[in-house]
């Protein structure tokens, strides 16, 4: 039987963020907020 | 229709109308391309990772602000803003990114190296033994006044004065000299270019 000499893919060809870096910026968009007072925009990142 | 179905622009709204699942919806439809062309420019995967975080931190805060006009590309206005994040990370590195040589584009059409190749270097010496060998086919007196002139770059004044013949009979030897070398190139049919 002939014998296979390519080499397993170490590495998933789709390159993907890690899924910690997704999750925080998803907790980050879920705790930033905006208030807008007049003409001035106020930011905050709510614990 | 599925969330998952909608177009980017109708998600974004969600998202600036306050739904946040609006945004992983987003994220997991674009988060290949973008990583993606952050990747082809920083081949470093933690450091993707920051600029990746980076760019959706932007984009949340000008969605929030709602400084984002939603004309149907969403993605070209993201990778732009990872593209000005990669920009800044080289700046505040003062280094470029890695070139690759392409069939279009080659480093070495804009760097020479001017220093002769062994080629080169092999035809200066076979140049020089050749015109030595010459040299030594020439009568003394010649022979004298034609190295003293090249080779130890002494003026016609010094040579007269080393020799103890006049400036113009040093002149003359020179010029005989000169002129036999090019009869020997000829008779031996010696090309002498480099």
């Amino acid at each position: 039987m002939a014998k296979i000499y390519s080499k397993e893919k170490l590495a998933s060809s789709k390159m993907l963020p890690k899924k910690e870096t997704i999750q925080l910026i998803l907790s980050y968009s879920a705790a930033f907020n905006v208030v807008k007072v007049g003409k001035l925009n106020f930011e905050f990142v709510a614990n | 229709m599925a969330n998952n179905q909608l177009p980017d622009g109708i998600l974004v709204q969600q998202y600036v109308s306050g739904n946040e699942q609006a945004l992983s919806h987003l994220i997991e439809r674009h988060q290949s391309r973008i990583y993606g062309f952050i990747y082809s420019k920083l081949n470093d995967r933690d450091l993707c990772d920051d600029i990746f975080q980076d760019t959706f931190i932007k984009v949340i805060k000008n969605l929030k602000t709602k400084s984002y006009n939603e004309e149907g590309k969403f993605l070209p206005w993201v990778i732009r803003i990872a593209h000005n994040l990669i920009v800044d990370h080289y700046r505040k590195n003062k280094k470029m990114p890695m070139t690759r040589e392409t069939e279009t584009y080659s480093i070495f059409e804009f760097i020479k190296d001017n220093s002769s190749t062994i080629e080169g270097q092999m035809i200066t010496e076979q140049v020089e033994e050749d015109l030595k060998r010459l040299i030594e086919e020439l009568p003394n007196d010649q022979k004298e006044v034609l190295v003293m002139r090249m080779y130890e770059d002494l003026s016609f004044k010094e040579i007269s004065e080393q020799t103890g013949v006049s400036i113009n009979t040093a002149l003359g030897r020179m010029r005989y000299a000169l002129m036999n070398l090019r009869k020997l190139i000829e008779k031996n049919q010696i090309v002498l270019t480099n």
